[in-house]
């Protein structure tokens, strides 16, 4: 174990590196340089340094490790920090794809440089910050402050509908949480602390929780996004920069299903049982008619985002079947969609850089002409549908066995889905790369830079490498998992217990 | 009887330095002329930075006046604020005044008298006390209002606002007089006492539902809130800077000081109408400045809106209560202060202009004030982490605390309608192309901007800290 705070440490890196970028004035190429491998190696080092998180993490601990506590508002609401085998990788995700954001946004964007890497940096601190905040006001302080960054760099460095998207995505977010602070505050004055670890072990009285429920749900599914909140994401996925859907699909996301895991479940189980039925009953509309939806898209990104709705149906589907099998599921399909999506709106961007257009139509027999680009974006593809070798394979597998543990009729509905998925991102990729090129402007197209082949190959190697051999990542969660499942569990007897009593 | 002996007077050592500083003040301007303004208006700030020092530095809490004044932790930390905001409101005249050739002595002194107004009605524990006061502040502010004498809507702003005051004004007095006569004692003190004895009677319901429809008139909290807008955009900007901050506390102060104080063993009698007052202002703040166009005017409804919240944290009716009060009236100051700064920047060929249109592409010509400017805003909105979210967490926290959960549902609701005007500024500073430069950032406003900017974005560090002063201050009435 470290004795220093690697988790604040790993947080605020980001940070730092946007002050040091306040140092850095002009617009030539130099500064311009400068500013580039500056947030790139802060990227890196952040990466690096979180990989020990990894190293020291004890995967037999059930509970929050390298915690750091300090006092901030009063006594009841402290600054504290920690890890467990749910969100740790969470953290690691987002420093691993911070570099791939970086170099991807090298030539890409044009305008106000170093400000786009501030706001990209800052971000970073807000996200990983989410993941390790062991405070409910400190993790809604990191959980919110993310909408400042992310509405300006949809807002200054997106498409041509980039207003309607930034305010829209501001707005529907901030809609959602602003419930999820009243429930907060709730919490606070019935439990007396916001300290998460003790309000695991807290149980709210069984009417509150149905409200507390609500409020979370209201955010989180608006964050995830849920279908029928989910309308926001197409819009700023479409309009924001390539790096910035890089992380709107590979992380923000993310932090609906983490908090699910985090709080609706283990702090109400009661409701959570309750209102399975409900959020399975949307998982399901979700994968099916967002997948549909794809099927008619003429973007690309959108179709992409579209897809993501359907692929987060699976993680919301997997973690309310409350059993080992799909809550493990449920994160893995998280982390490998978090590498998928991003490396799926990765090879987007390549095409956008060249052509500036993101309509399928306009492509075609790409393959001709870029070959190696063809593999990647084929192989993506696959692991899009969930093609058994890539990692979607395993997070969809194990939703859709534990929601045939839970309730098999879902589990039938939601694998329409997989069939679903295979029709769009096939077809799509039949649309933009087979067949004969023959629009002339796609012929000058020159195949794969090094620099797009460094961000790109890692994500491939990580989403063959976990799709053959996930058990790295399930060592670090099951014994976390398997406390969450054992908790609710007694929660619910409990309860039970005393329905009986009562009778 | 005691009449004979001097009352103490070390708890009123600041306002005695007001007074005779005012006075003073006034002197040099009538017997130099108009040529003495830059002069007054630097010993004016001395003077109120003089009444602050002495707050903090050499005046003992105490009851002075047979217990029509009180200095307590509470009204300490409203002073400090109503100080800061008219010091930093005369500051930021400074410049205006050089430019607009708006060289009236008087405007400082009149300052000065107002501020020496909201002292006294920080202070007031008596419904006299409290009338003088308010009337001091408020008859000050009628003549700042219509100061540039040649200008049709300053005068029309200075006019509506006098006629609606003295209106505002009566009701208030016929409220006190309600409650003298149902309660038998003017003291707020004596009051609380009687209240707690018995029953509330009807009279007195009269009486308290009279008082807070005056003074919600002076925080401009819905529905008496009509003059804001006219009197914002008509009254010279450094005049509406100043109306929007530092009388906004005072009369907040004084509001939470007969509500907790005086009437606090009513609370179940006013809770409600207080919660009517918040609901309305924070809805109508939040969709009325949807449309506007002029800033002061947006700005005038952002305020109502404030006010709102604020009283959020009144309605609950509890220690953490008047400890979000405090709280979001502070940040709410030093967050307007600094959003003026900007406003009174906004010059261009010698023109002032107010359209918020002619914001955009700041974030192009002025990168680090177009920063804090929209810094300010999101504050505004109350995002995290900056101040403004720490001011409505506070008060939502006791909201919900008193489990007014319908009031802190469509509060915070509103504020996300609220958030959509802040962030179409923010749009207009960074989506948008520059739509030409502005002169030059005075140095006085470049100050202003600087330590808001600063607060705004730093508070978060200092939340612990300054949360538990407001929490020792709201100690005083429970």
């Amino acid at each position: 174990m470290t004795s220093w705070p690697i988790l604040s440490t790993v947080t605020f890196l980001p940070a730092v590196g946007a002050l040091l970028l306040l140092t850095i004035r002009g617009d030539d190429a130099a500064s311009r340089r400068n500013i580039y491998w500056i947030a790139l190696w802060t990227t890196i080092v952040t990466f690096l340094v979180s990989l020990l998180i990894w190293k020291d993490f004890d995967n037999s601990n059930a509970g929050f490790q390298f915690v750091e506590q300090a006092g901030w508002l009063g006594d009841k609401i402290g600054y504290s920090m920690g890890v467990d085998g749910i969100s740790m990788l969470f953290v690691i995700l987002t420093t691993f794809l911070m570099p791939a954001c970086i170099i991807a946004s090298k030539f890409s964007v044009q305008k106000r440089f170093r400000e786009y890497m501030i706001a990209f940096l800052l971000l970073e601190t807000l996200m990983i910050g989410v993941f390790c905040a062991t405070d409910l006001v400190l993790f809604y302080v990191f959980f919110e402050a993310g909408l400042i960054p992310m509405f300006l760099i949809i807002g200054i460095w997106g498409g041509p509908r980039r207003v309607y998207a930034a305010f829209k995505f501001f707005l529907y977010t901030l809609l959602g949480s602003v419930l999820m602070l009243l429930a907060i505050m709730a919490m606070y004055w019935q439990a007396g602390t916001t300290d998460i670890p003790t309000l695991l072990n807290h149980s709210f009285p069984a009417s509150m929780q149905t409200w507390l429920w609500i409020a979370f749900f209201a955010s989180f599914a608006v964050k995830m996004p849920m279908w029928p909140v989910h309308t926001w994401l197409p819009d700023a996925h479409v309009e924001a920069p390539t790096a910035g859907s890089v992380i709107l699909a590979g992380v923000l996301l993310k932090m609906g299903g983490y908090g699910f895991l985090r709080f609706s479940l283990p702090m109400f189980p009661l409701a959570s049982a309750d209102f399975a039925p409900f959020i399975y009953t949307l998982s399901i509309v979700a994968i099916i008619y967002t997948s549909l939806v794809a099927l008619m898209q003429e973007d690309m990104k959108k179709l992409i985002a579209y897809s993501s709705v359907a692929h987060m149906g699976y993680v919301t589907m997997g973690i309310f079947t409350m059993n080992p099998q799909g809550v493990e599921g449920a994160i893995f399909q998280m982390l490998s969609h978090g590498i998928v999506s991003g490396a799926l709106f990765l090879c987007v961007g390549v095409v956008y850089d060249r052509m500036h257009t993101r309509e399928i139509s306009a492509y075609g027999g790409l393959v001709n002409r870029m070959p190696f680009y063809g593999v990647v974006f084929l192989l993506f593809t696959m692991a899009n549908v969930g093609l058994p070798g890539t990692s979607a394979f395993v997070g969809e597998f194990l939703t859709l066995l534990g929601a045939f543990r839970a309730n098999t009729w879902v589990s039938f509905f939601a694998a329409t889905g997989v069939i679903l998925s295979a029709a769009y991102a096939l077809w799509l990729y039949r649309r933009v790369m087979l067949g004969p090129l023959v629009k002339p402007e796609l012929k000058s197209m020159f195949d794969l830079s090094r620099r797009e082949a460094t961000i790109l190959v890692p994500l491939l190697v990580l989403t063959i490498f976990f799709g053959v051999y996930p058990k790295p990542v399930f060592n670090v969660t099951s014994a976390s998992v398997d406390n969450l499942i054992t908790n609710y569990q007694a929660a619910l007897s409990a309860a039970g217990k005393l329905a009986v009593a009562v009778k | 009887m005691e009449l004979a002996t001097l009352p103490v007077l070390s708890p009123f050592l600041p306002e005695l330095i007001l007074a005779v500083g005012s006075l003073v003040l006034l002197m040099i301007g009538v017997f130099q002329g108009e040529r003495s303004t830059g002069l007054v208006t630097t010993l004016s700030i001395f003077v109120v930075l003089l009444a602050g020092l002495a707050l903090l530095f050499m005046t003992p809490d105490g009851v002075t006046f047979s217990g029509a004044f009180v200095l307590d932790p509470f009204a300490r930390f409203m002073k400090v604020l109503a100080l800061a905001g008219s010091g930093f409101a005369i500051l930021m005249s400074t410049d205006f005044a050089r430019r607009e050739n708006f060289d009236r002595f008087e405007y400082p002194v009149l300052i000065v008298i107002a501020t020496l107004g909201m002292m006294i009605m920080i202070s007031a524990s008596d419904l006299i006390s409290l009338y003088l006061g308010l009337e001091l502040q408020s008859l000050a502010l009628y003549v700042v209002a219509a100061i540039n004498r040649d200008s049709v809507r300053s005068t029309e702003a200075g006019l509506k606002y006098f006629v609606l005051g003295a209106l505002s004004s009566g009701m208030l007095l016929y409220g006190a007089s309600l409650v003298y006569g149902f309660t038998g004692h003017t003291q707020f003190g004596e009051i609380a006492r009687v209240l707690s004895s018995g029953d509330v009677s009807v009279g007195v319901v009269f009486g308290i539902v009279f008082v807070i429809a005056g003074i919600a008139f002076k925080v401009s909290a819905v529905p008496f809130h009509m003059w804001t807008p006219d009197v914002y955009e008509g009254a010279p900007t450094p005049v509406t800077a100043f109306f929007a901050a530092a009388p906004k506390a005072a009369a907040m102060a004084m509001l939470v000081r007969a509500m907790a104080g005086a009437f606090g063993p009513a609370v179940s009698e006013w809770q409600q109408v207080i919660s009517f007052v918040a609901i309305a202002s924070m809805l109508l703040g939040a969709f009325a400045a949807i449309g506007q166009r002029n800033i002061k005017r947006l700005m005038a409804y952002s305020s109502i809106g404030h006010m709102g919240y604020a009283l959020v944290g009144l309605a609950a009716g509890s220690q953490a209560g008047v400890q979000g009060v405090i709280l979001y009236m502070a940040i709410y100051v030093v967050m307007t202060l600094g959003v003026f700064a900007v406003i009174l920047f906004m010059r261009r060929q010698g023109q002032m202009v107010e359209e918020i249109g002619d914001l955009a592409g700041l974030s192009r010509t002025h990168p680090l004030i177009a920063f804090i400017f929209a810094m300010l805003m999101f504050s505004l909105a109350g995002i995290p982490p900056l101040a403004g979210f720490f001011a409505k967490f506070y008060v939502f926290l006791a909201a919900i605390e008193a489990q007014l959960y319908m009031l802190s549902v469509i509060g915070v609701l509103s504020s996300v309608v609220g958030a959509y005007y802040y962030l179409r500024i923010v749009k207009l500073m960074y989506f948008d192309e520059p739509a030409g430069n502005f002169e030059p950032m005075a140095m006085s406003l470049r100050v202003v901007l600087g330590l808001s900017g600063a607060f705004v974005l730093l508070f978060i560090f200092f939340a612990g800290p300054i949360g538990s002063a407001a929490s020792v201050a709201a100690k005083t009435f429970f």
